[in-house]
C-alpha cells in the first residue's frame, strides 16, 4: 500500500517538474553549462552536453540534438556561444532560444564521429519518450527496444511510471527489460524477469534482440535466453504457418468466387465457357460505371456503391449471359469441344468491346472506406478489403447451395444435371432451366468482378488471368458438386501459398498445374465425382 | 507396297492439293531468286518469309486435324509442341551465332553471359550439331506428348477434360520458359540468328530455300496422315472418335491408336515449329500462350475438321485475313472478326469450307463417277471420302 503512494508520489513529482521544465525558460545553470560545452570542440565534452541537454528536460533540448544530428548545429569557441540554423534559415541562440541576426564570423558547426551519432540518436530517442503523442512514445520506444542504451534506462523508467496509454505502456515495458538484459550490472533476478518480457513479444525484432544478448550472460540468464529463442522460433514458425494458411485462404476464396460460377454451368449443362472470365470482367467494370455515376452524381454514397454494384453486376452478366444461351449456346448441345470454340470467340468479342469502349489501360476503382485498412492478429497483418472477400465468397456459397437445395429451380436444375432425358421426360422444361442457369452462373461470375475489382487491376484482360485457375479448380473439384469446388478451391489456394515460400511464385505455379495434370490421371472426374451409369459423360 | 499405300492415299482432292503446294513451293522461290526486282511477277524476299510462315502454320493445322477430326482428341496445347520444335531450332541457330554474339563468346549465347553463367547447361550440350538439333526437334516434342498421353490417355481422361489439361500443360510451360533461370533466354526467348547450315538466315537464297522445305515437309506430313486416315488404322481412329467405349468393347486398344497418333502429331508440330523459326527470326515464351494453340484449333474448323486439305487451306486462309486486316486501318475491329469467325463457323459451318463444299459436291459427282468408283472396287481401292464426316 505504502509502495503504491510512493509509486503514485513519485510519478506526480516527475510531471510536476515535467511541466516545469516546459513551461518555465531555464534561466541560467546546469543547460546553459551544458550547452557551452558544445562550443569546446572536443568529442567528449560534446557527449557529455548531448547526455546533460537530453536529460535537462529543456524544450529546446529536442531542437539542439536534432539540429546536432543534421549539422546545423554550430557554435563560437571564443564567446562559447552555441546557435541553431533552423530550417527555414532563421538562426537562434541554442542557450536562450533568442533570435539572432547572424552567424558570428569564426562559429563552425559541431563536429560528430560515429560513437557521438549513435549517442545523438538515443538520445533522440530518449526525448522522444516523452513526446505528448502516444504513438510518438510507442515509436520511441520500440528504436530504444533495439538500441538498448543504458543511458535511456531512467528516462524509460520515469516514462513507465506515468504512462497511461496500453500499448505505450507495453512497449516501454519491453524497451526496460532490453536494456536490463544488456546491463552489465543487472541482477540475475531482473534479467530472467526481463527474459520472460522479450519472451512474450515474440516477435523477430525479439529474436534478434535475445541472439545478440546470448554471449556473456551468467549461465542461469543464458540458459534462460536459449529456451526463450527456441520458443519464439517455433513460435514464429506456427504465425508463418497462419500466415501462410490465411494468404491461402485469401486465394482459395478469389479461386473460389471465379470457379463457382464456371462450375454451374460445366456441372448442368457440360458447357465449357471460355467467356467466363469475361462474365468476371463485366461485374469489374459494372463496378467502375457504377462508382463513376456515384463520384460524380452522388459523392455521399461511395462507401454503398458495392453494395449497389452487387445486384447490378448480377443483373448484366446474368441478362447477357441469358443472351449468349439462347443466341448461341443453345444450338451447340452435345458438341462441348464446339462449344468451347464459340465461346472462345465470344471471349475475345467482349474483350475487344470492352477494350473499345473503356480504352486499354486499368481503370480506377476505389475501395469504400469500410473495406481499407487492415488490423493486427498476432504476429500476421489481415487486411479488410482480403477479409470482406473470403466472408462475401462465403455468402454467396451458402446462399447457391440454399438455391440449389431448397427451391424449385434449385430442384430442376440437379435434376438436369443427373440425368437430362429423364428430367425431361418428367417434364421439366430443360432449355429452360439451361438458360437460367447459364445466366445464374455469368451472372455469378459477374458478383466476382465487383470483389476482383477491390484486388485487382481493372482491365480488359481481368478475365484471361481468372480462366485457366478457375478450371483447374473446377476439374479439380469435380463437376456437379459445389463442394467440390469449394474444397478444391481452398486447396488449391493453401497449396499454392505453401508453394510459393519454397519453390517461388512462378515455379509453385508450375507445379501446381503440373500435380493437377498427375491428378486428373488418377480421378479423371475430380475430387468429388458425380456416380452415375453414363459410359460417356 | 508402297506404291499401293500411295495409291490408296491419293484421290483427286489429295493429289491436286499435293501439286498445288509442289507448284508453290517450286515457283515462289523461282520467282523470287531469277526475276528482275520490282518486275510484276516477282515475288518480293519479305513476301517469302510471310507465306513461310503460312505454310508452317499449314503443317501445325495438319497435326492437329490428324487427331481432332479423325481421332476426336481437341489439343488446346498443339501450339507447346510447336515452341518445342522451335526452340530446339533456335537452340542450334543460337550456338551457330558463336562469337558474333554482341558479347563474343564464343560458346555461351549472349543471354547466358548477360545472366553471369560460367558454363553451358547439359540441355544445351549437342546443338551446335544440327543432326542432333533436328532430330530433337522430332523428340522432345514426341516424347512430351508420349508421356503426356500415356499418362492420359491410359485414365480415360476425354472430351473437355482432355483440352483443359492440355490447356494447363502449355500454360505451365508458358510460365517455365518465362523465366530467365530455366535457361531458353526468359522473355527475350531466342532471335539474332545469323547462319543456318553455314548460309545466312537473312539471305534470298536460304529464305527460298527454307519455304521450298517448308512446302515440301507440307507435303510429306500431309502424305503421312493421308496413308494413316486411308489405312485400317484410320479406320480404328475414326471408330474411335465416333464411339470411343464401342471400340474399346470390340477389343481394340483404344488408348495405344490414340497415343500413337497423338505422339505423331505432336512431332509433325514440332517439325512446324522448326521451320517457322529460321523463317521469323525469334522464338519466345509468348508461343506458348493457351490463345495461340486455341486459334491454331479454329484454322482447323474454318478449313473444315476431318479433311486434312481443309486444316491447311484454313490456316493459310485465316493467316491471311489476319495479316491482312492487322496491317490495315481495320486492325482494332480484327479480334471482333476473329471472335465472330470462332462463333459462326462452329453455328453455321460447322463442317468447314472444305466439308461444305464436299457435302454439295458429292452428290452431283456420286451420279456422274458411279460407273469409275464401281471399276474403283474392283481393284480393291476404297473411296477415300466416305469415312470423312465431321461430327
Amino acid at each position: 500500500m505504502f509502495g503504491y503512494f510512493l509509486e503514485r508520489f513519485r510519478a506526480l513529482v516527475l510531471s510536476v517538474l515535467l511541466i516545469a521544465c516546459f513551461a518555465l525558460p531555464a534561466f541560467a545553470g546546469p543547460f546553459e553549462d551544458a550547452v557551452a560545452k558544445f562550443a569546446n570542440d572536443e568529442f567528449s565534452d560534446t557527449a557529455e552536453a548531448i547526455e546533460a541537454v537530453a536529460s535537462s528536460g529543456n524544450p529546446l533540448a529536442f531542437p539542439i540534438i536534432s539540429a546536432l544530428q543534421e549539422e546545423r548545429l554550430s557554435a563560437d569557441p571564443e564567446s562559447k556561444k552555441v546557435f541553431i540554423t533552423q530550417a527555414d534559415g532563421k538562426i537562434i541562440d541554442a542557450a536562450t532560444g533568442a533570435v539572432v541576426d547572424k552567424l558570428p564570423d569564426n562559429a563552425a558547426s559541431v563536429r560528430l564521429n560515429n560513437r557521438l551519432r549513435r549517442t545523438v540518436e538515443a538520445a533522440l530517442g530518449s526525448l522522444t519518450l516523452l513526446s505528448p503523442d502516444p504513438a510518438k512514445r510507442v515509436a520511441a520506444a520500440q528504436s530504444v527496444f533495439k538500441s538498448h542504451d543504458e543511458n535511456a534506462l531512467p528516462v524509460v523508467e520515469g516514462a513507465l511510471a506515468k504512462e497511461t496509454d496500453k500499448a505505450a505502456k507495453q512497449a516501454f515495458t519491453e524497451a526496460r527489460a532490453a536494456i536490463i538484459l544488456f546491463k552489465s550490472d543487472a541482477s540475475d533476478n531482473d534479467k530472467l524477469d526481463a527474459v520472460a518480457v522479450i519472451k512474450a513479444r515474440g516477435d523477430q525484432e525479439a529474436l534478434a534482440l535475445l541472439t545478440s544478448a546470448g554471449s556473456d550472460q551468467p549461465p542461469l540468464v543464458a540458459q534462460a535466453i536459449t529456451g526463450a529463442i527456441s520458443s519464439i522460433q517455433s513460435n514464429l514458425a506456427m504465425w508463418s504457418a497462419v500466415q501462410n494458411a490465411w494468404y491461402g485462404l485469401s486465394l482459395g476464396s478469389v479461386l473460389l468466387l471465379a470457379a463457382i460460377g464456371l462450375a454451374i454451368t460445366f456441372g448442368v449443362m457440360g458447357v465449357i465457357n471460355m467467356a467466363h472470365g469475361e462474365m468476371v470482367m463485366i461485374g469489374a467494370y459494372t463496378t467502375f460505371v457504377v462508382q463513376e455515376v456515384i463520384r460524380t452524381r452522388y459523392p455521399g454514397l461511395f462507401d454503398y456503391s458495392l453494395l449497389i454494384a452487387v445486384p447490378l453486376a448480377f443483373l448484366v452478366a446474368g441478362g447477357i449471359g441469358v443472351a449468349i444461351e439462347r443466341s448461341i449456346i443453345r444450338f451447340l448441345y452435345g458438341r462441348p469441344l464446339e462449344t468451347l470454340l464459340a465461346t472462345w470467340g465470344l471471349s475475345l468479342v467482349l474483350q475487344q468491346a470492352v477494350r473499345t469502349m473503356f480504352g486499354p489501360t486499368n481503370r480506377e476503382v476505389g475501395n469504400p472506406s469500410w473495406m481499407s485498412g487492415a488490423f493486427e492478429l498476432g504476429q500476421i497483418t489481415i487486411t479488410y478489403n482480403r477479409l470482406w472477400i473470403l466472408c462475401f465468397t462465403l455468402a454467396v456459397f451458402v446462399i447457391l447451395l440454399a438455391m440449389l437445395g431448397y427451391t424449385a429451380l434449385g430442384l430442376e436444375m440437379r435434376a438436369v444435371t443427373q440425368n437430362r432425358r429423364m428430367a425431361a421426360s418428367m417434364g421439366i422444361a430443360t432449355s429452360r432451366v439451361d438458360a437460367l442457369t447459364f445466366g445464374l452462373g455469368s451472372g455469378i461470375a459477374g458478383i466476382a468482378g465487383v470483389a476482383l475489382s477491390q484486388i485487382d487491376n481493372v482491365s480488359p484482360n481481368l478475365g484471361q488471368s481468372y480462366i485457366i485457375d478457375s478450371f483447374m479448380v473446377v476439374v479439380f473439384g469435380g463437376v456437379g458438386n459445389l463442394w467440390g469446388t469449394l474444397v478444391g478451391a481452398f486447396t488449391l489456394g493453401i497449396a499454392n501459398k505453401f508453394l510459393e515460400p519454397v519453390a517461388g511464385a512462378v515455379l509453385g505455379k508450375i507445379a501446381i498445374l503440373v500435380l493437377i495434370i498427375l491428378f486428373i490421371q488418377k480421378r479423371p472426374r475430380g475430387l468429388f465425382a458425380l456416380k452415375g451409369r453414363a459410359v460417356e459423360a | 507396297m508402297s506404291a499401293h499405300i500411295l495409291t490408296r492415299s491419293l484421290d483427286r482432292a489429295a493429289t491436286a492439293f499435293i501439286l498445288i503446294v509442289a507448284a508453290v513451293g517450286i515457283l515462289v522461290p523461282l520467282s523470287n531468286l531469277l526475276l528482275p526486282q520490282g518486275s510484276f511477277l516477282q515475288v518480293p524476299t519479305y513476301l517469302v518469309a510471310l507465306w513461310g510462315k503460312y505454310v508452317c502454320y499449314a503443317i501445325l493445322a495438319l497435326s492437329i486435324d490428324l487427331i481432332w477430326g479423325y481421332c476426336g482428341i481437341l489439343s488446346l496445347g498443339h501450339g507447346a509442341f510447336f515452341a518445342l520444335g522451335g526452340y530446339a531450332m533456335g537452340m542450334y541457330l543460337m550456338r551457330q551465332i558463336g562469337s558474333r554474339g554482341v558479347y563474343g563468346n564464343p560458346i555461351l549465347p549472349d543471354f547466358m553471359v548477360f545472366l553471369n553463367w560460367d558454363k553451358l547447361p547439359w540441355y544445351w550440350y549437342g546443338f551446335d550439331m544440327f543432326p542432333f538439333a533436328a532430330l530433337m526437334v522430332l523428340v522432345v516434342p514426341g516424347l512430351l506428348a508420349f508421356c503426356f498421353g500415356w499418362l492420359a490417355f491410359r485414365s480415360r481422361v476425354t472430351g473437355v477434360y482432355l483440352s483443359i489439361i492440355t490447356q494447363a500443360m502449355t500454360y505451365a510451360l508458358l510460365l517455365a520458359f518465362f523465366r530467365n533461370d530455366f535457361g531458353f533466354g526468359g522473355n527475350n526467348g531466342l532471335t539474332d540468328f545469323k547462319d543456318i547450315l553455314g548460309f545466312n538466315v537473312q539471305a534470298d537464297g536460304t529464305r527460298a530455300a527454307l519455304f521450298a522445305l517448308s512446302c515440301l515437309a507440307l507435303i510429306i506430313g500431309f502424305l503421312i496422315c493421308r496413308a494413316i486416315v486411308t489405312s485400317k488404322l484410320g479406320k480404328v481412329l475414326i471408330a474411335v472418335r465416333d464411339a470411343e467405349s464401342r471400340t474399346r468393347f470390340l477389343g481394340y486398344r483404344v488408348e495405344s491408336y490414340k497415343l500413337f497418333v497423338f505422339t505423331l502429331s505432336a512431332c509433325m508440330a514440332g517439325v512446324a515449329g522448326a521451320l517457322y523459326v529460321p523463317q521469323v527470326g525469334i522464338i519466345n515464351p509468348s508461343e506458348f500462350a493457351p490463345g495461340n494453340s486455341i486459334e491454331a484449333v479454329i484454322w482447323v474448323a474454318v478449313g473444315g475438321r476431318g479433311t486434312l486439305v481443309g486444316a491447311a487451306l484454313g490456316a493459310v486462309v485465316v493467316n491471311y485475313a489476319k495479316t491482312f486486316f492487322t496491317s490495315g486501318p481495320l486492325a482494332p475491329y480484327w479480334l471482333f472478326m476473329l471472335g465472330a469467325l470462332f462463333i459462326l463457323v462452329t453455328l453455321l459451318l460447322p463442317k468447314g469450307i472444305v466439308g461444305t463444299f464436299n457435302s454439295w459436291w458429292e452428290p452431283w459427282r456420286a451420279q456422274r463417277v458411279a460407273a469409275v468408283e464401281s471399276a474403283a472396287r474392283e481393284d480393291g481401292i476404297s473411296e477415300p471420302n466416305s469415312a470423312e464426316q465431321a461430327q
